[in-house]
C-alpha cells in the first residue's frame, strides 16, 4: 500500500528510538487506547511507528509546542503523511514558535514530492503560502509535479487556487497549450484552458469563435478524443445561438460525418443539435426527429453499443419531446425515497 | 435470467484506436487494455469448459475482509488516520456478501467494533480516524455508516448527537460548503459527509445546509460531471457526492441532469466494461460504485426506471478483472487487493444486479440504499430510531 514503510527502513541503522533518547526522558509516552479486548482493524505497527506515535501522543497530551516537538511531527509525518491530526498540531507549533515559514515551504515541497496524492500535504502547503502571502514558487512547483503526473488532481487544485488568489493568469494559456501539444488527450489541461478563459477575458463572442477554431483543429487530428469534444460543447454553452447554430461547427460536423467518420462523440453532438432544435420547435430538414432517431439507432447498434441503453433512452426522450406540447421533461422524480428504492430491487 | 458475456472477438474489436497520434494517455490506455484482454481471454477459455463461470469467490473474499477487520499488516500504516473507514469498508463488504440471516459478525465482535469506534469519538464532537485523533468529516461519515450497519442500540447510543451537531456547525463555511476538519480543506466530499451524517442521525436542519445545494451546483463543470471545488476537472468520486447531496436535498433539477448523464455514461469503458473516473483516464474498480451509482441517481431524477449503464459489461469487469486469486478485490489487473476496492467493487456489483441479468453463477448481493451505500433496511432502522429518540439536549 503506502510508501511509509520504504521510508522507515531507509535510516533504520542510525535511528534511535525516542524511548532511548536522553533528551526525551522528561516526556511520558502515551499508548494508543484501542478499546476492547479483541483487536479491531488493528494495524501491525513497526516498533519505530509505535515509538514515534507514543511520544507524539505524549507531547500532545501536555500541549508541548517546542522545536523538538516540531521535529517529532516530521518523524510522525514521514511514517504516515495522511495523518491530518499531526499536520494540524504541526501548524499549531509553527504558529507558537513563529517558525521560519520559508524553511517550512521547502520542507513541504520535499514531502509532497514523496506523497503527491494526499490531501493533507497539499492543504499544508496552501496554508503556509497563505501565511507567507508569497505565491512566487507555486506555479513552478506545481509544474514540477505535473511533469511526472500531468493529471495530478491535487496539483491542479493547488495551482488553480494560487492562480485565482494571487492573480497569476499570465502565461497560463501558453503552458496549457504546451501540455496539449505533449498530450492532446490530457483532460486536466483542457479543463485548465476553460478555467483560465472563464476567469479572465470570459467567453465573449470572438473568444468563443477563436476557441472553436482551436478545438476543431484538434478534433480533426484525433476525432475519437472525448476531451476535445467536451471542450467544444463547453464553448457552445456560451454561444448565443446554442449548440446547433454555429455554422463553423455544423459545417465541420456535417463534413466529418460525410467523410465517413463515425466517432461516437460526433454522432452524439449531432443528436444534441437535433434535440435542441426540437426543444426550440425550430426543426429543419437537417436537425429533426427522424435524424435524431436514426443516429441514436446507429449509436446503440454499431458505433457505441456499450451505451445501447442510454442511446435508446435518448431516442425515446427526444421522441416524447417532439410529441409533447411543453417540450419540457414530463416527469422526473426528485425524492430521495425513489432513489433509495431504486437500489433495492432485484429481478429474481 | 442468465446473460451471456460479450463475445471475445467483440472485445478485441473494441481496442483503442490511437488515430496515429501516440501520447502518454493512449500508451497507458493500450497497456491496460492488453492486461484486461488477457484476463478476458483466459476467462472465455475457462467458460467453454465450465458454464458456471465466472463466479464470485465469496468465501475467499469473506476471509480477506474478516482478516482486515481484525489485524492488518504494517503496510496499512498509511491508513492509520482512516481506521473508521477500515471498519466501514469491511462491515459493508461483509453485509453485501452475507445473507442477513447468517451470524457473522457475531454480537460480541460487533460490540468490540462499537467500543473501538467510541474510542475514536472526540470530546468536541465527531469521530477521528483513530483513538485520540481530531474529528474529521470523512472519518465521522465512515464511523456513522459503520454504526448504522451494526445497527444495535449499543451502536446508536455511543453517538453523542449534541456534540456531533456542534462539530458539523464548526466546519460549515458561510456559503454552505463544509471543511473536512477545523481549518481543513473544503471540497464536495465535506458536504456529502455532513449531509449523510446529519440525515442518518436525525440532526439535519435547513439552517445547517443553507446554501449547500447552490454551492454544489457551482461545482458542475462544462463536461457535465462535478469537480471537488468550482473550476476543477469533473471527477467520478466528487460527482457521486454532488448528485447524492442534491438528491437528499430534493433538488437534483438544480443541476444540468442531461449533461451530467451524458458525462456519466461516457465514463464506462467500451472494452474493459468498468468505469474510468475522469475523461481519458484509466478504468478503476472503485468507480464501479461511484459512477454506476451516479448513473442510477441521475436516471431517477430524470424519471427513468431502467439503469442506463451497461450492467452486464460492468459485471464482467468486476468478476473477471477485479477478483484477486486469494481473496479481496482490486482496481485493475496487476494491482493488489485492498479493503477500499473490495468495498466499492462489491457495491458496484450490487448495482449491476438491480433489475438485471447476471453472468455466471447467480449470487445475489445485498440491496443497498444508493444515497448512503449501506443496506436498504439498516438506513431505515437508524433513521427511525433517531426520529423516535427525543434528545432534549439537541
Amino acid at each position: 500500500m503506502g510508501d511509509s514503510s520504504d521510508e522507515e527502513f531507509q535510516n533504520s541503522e542510525s535511528w534511535v528510538f525516542y524511548r532511548n533518547r536522553d533528551d526525551w526522558k522528561d516526556v511520558e509516552p502515551v499508548e494508543q487506547e484501542d478499546g476492547g479486548e479483541y483487536p479491531v482493524v488493528s494495524i501491525s505497527y513497526t516498533p519505530k511507528f509505535k515509538d514515534v506515535y507514543d511520544y507524539l501522543r505524549g507531547v500532545m497530551k501536555i500541549g508541548e509546542k517546542s522545536q523538538r516537538a516540531l521535529d517529532l511531527t516530521a518523524d510522525a509525518i514521514a511514517l504516515n503523511a495522511a495523518n491530518y491530526t499531526v499536520w494540524q498540531y504541526r501548524r499549531d507549533i509553527l504558529k507558537e514558535l513563529k517558525s521560519d515559514l520559508a524553511k517550512e515551504l521547502k520542507y513541504i515541497e520535499k514531502v509532497i514530492q514523496r506523497h503527491c496524492k494526499n490531501y493533507q500535504v497539499w492543504h499544508h502547503r496552501r496554508v503556509i503560502v497563505e501565511w507567507l502571502q508569497d505565491s512566487s514558487k507555486e506555479l513552478k512547483f506545481t509544474q514540477g509535479i505535473l511533469v511526472f503526473d500531468a493529471k495530478n488532481y491535487h496539483a491542479w487544485q493547488h495551482r488553480q487556487w494560487a492562480i485565482k488568489t494571487f492573480g497569476l493568469y499570465e502565461g497560463e494559456l501558453e503552458y496549457v497549450d504546451s501540455l496539449l501539444r505533449d498530450d492532446i488527450r490530457n483532460n486536466s489541461a483542457w479543463n485548465q484552458r476553460y478555467f483560465v478563459i472563464n476567469n479572465t477575458i470570459g467567453f465573449v463572442d470572438d473568444v468563443v469563435s477563436k476557441e472553436v477554431e482551436y478545438v476543431l483543429e484538434k478534433i480533426e487530428t484525433v476525432p475519437l478524443n472525448e476531451s476535445a469534444w467536451n471542450y467544444l460543447k463547453g464553448l457552445l454553452l456560451h454561444d448565443k445561438g446554442g449548440l446547433s447554430n454555429n455554422v463553423k461547427v455544423t459545417t465541420f460536423c456535417e463534413d466529418l460525418y460525410m467523410s465517413g467518420n463515425r466517432s461516437p462523440f460526433l454522432l452524439a453532438l449531432i443528436v444534441d443539435m437535433c434535440d435542441e432544435r426540437i426543444s426550440n420547435k425550430a426543426e429543419d430538414d437537417k436537425y429533426n426527429l427522424k435524424r435524431a432517431s436514426e443516429l441514436c439507432h446507429e449509436l446503440a447498434t454499431t458505433v457505441d453499443p456499450i451505451r445501447c441503453r442510454y442511446w435508446e433512452y435518448m431516442s425515446t426522450t427526444i421522441s416524447k419531446k417532439a410529441g409533447c406540447e411543453s417540450g419540457e421533461d414530463a416527469e422526473g422524480g426528485d425524492g430521495p425515497e425513489e432513489a433509495a428504492a431504486a437500489g433495492a430491487s432485484h429481478d429474481v | 435470467m442468465m446473460a451471456n458475456m460479450r463475445p471475445f472477438r467483440d472485445l478485441v474489436a473494441n481496442q483503442y484506436d490511437e488515430e496515429n497520434n501516440k501520447t502518454h494517455s493512449s500508451k497507458e490506455q493500450i497497456d491496460v487494455e492488453k492486461s484486461v484482454l488477457n484476463m478476458y481471454e483466459s476467462a472465455h477459455m475457462k467458460i467453454t469448459l465450465n458454464r458456471n463461470l465466472p463466479r464470485l469467490a465469496t468465501n475467499a473474499h469473506m476471509d480477506f475482509i474478516r482478516d482486515g477487520l481484525t489485524q492488518l499488516p504494517h503496510s496499512y500504516s498509511c491508513l492509520d488516520a482512516s481506521r473508521t473507514w477500515l471498519c466501514y469498508w469491511s462491515l459493508h463488504s461483509m453485509s453485501l456478501l452475507t445473507d442477513i440471516s447468517k451470524t457473522w459478525p457475531l454480537n460480541k465482535e460487533e460490540s468490540m467494533i462499537v467500543q473501538f469506534l467510541s474510542k475514536c469519538q472526540h470530546p468536541s464532537g465527531g469521530f477521528g480516524g483513530g483513538p485520540g485523533q481530531y474529528p474529521h468529516l470523512a472519518t465521522t461519515y465512515a464511523a456513522v455508516n459503520a454504526l448504522c450497519i451494526i445497527g444495535t442500540q449499543e451502536a446508536y447510543d455511543i453517538i453523542n448527537r449534541k456534540t456531533l451537531k456542534e462539530f458539523l456547525y464548526s466546519v460549515r463555511a458561510p456559503n454552505g460548503a463544509f471543511r473536512m476538519h477545523l481549518d481543513g480543506e473544503i471540497d464536495v466530499r465535506g458536504v456529502y459527509c455532513a449531509l449523510s451524517i446529519a440525515t442518518l442521525t436525525g440532526i439535519y436542519s435547513e439552517k445547517l445546509f443553507d446554501g449547500t445545494a447552490e454551492w454544489v451546483v457551482s461545482c458542475q463543470t462544462y463536461e457535465g460531471g462535478f469537480s471537488g471545488c468550482p473550476g476543477l476537472e469533473a471527477h467520478g468520486g466528487y460527482t457521486f457526492c454532488a448528485i447524492a447531496v442534491l438528491t437528499i436535498l430534493k433538488r437534483p433539477k438544480l443541476c444540468d441532469l442531461h449533461s451530467l448523464l451524458r458525462w456519466l455514461v461516457n465514463k464506462q469503458m467500451k472494452l474493459e466494461g468498468g468505469f474510468q473516473g475522469r475523461t481519458n483516464k484509466l478504468v478503476d474498480g472503485c468507480y464501479s460504485f461511484w459512477l454506476a451509482c451516479s448513473v442510477l441517481l441521475a436516471g431517477v431524477a430524470l424519471g427513468e426506471k431502467k439503469m442506463l449503464f451497461n450492467q452486464t459489461a460492468l459485471q464482467e469487469y468486476i468478476m473477471v478483472c477485479c477478483q484477486y486469486n486469494s481473496g479481496g478485490l482490486l482496481d485493475k489487473p496487476g494491482k493488489r487487493p485492498d479493503l477500499y476496492h473490495t468495498c466499492y467493487t462489491l457495491s458496484g456489483l450490487s448495482l449491476t444486479q438491480t433489475n438485471s441479468d447476471y453472468i455466471g453463477i447467480p449470487f445475489y448481493l445485498g440491496f443497498i440504499n444508493p444515497l448512503y451505500n449501506i443496506s436498504y433496511e439498516k438506513v431505515e432502522i437508524m433513521k427511525t430510531y433517531f426520529k423516535d429518540t427525543k434528545d432534549e439536549t439537541l
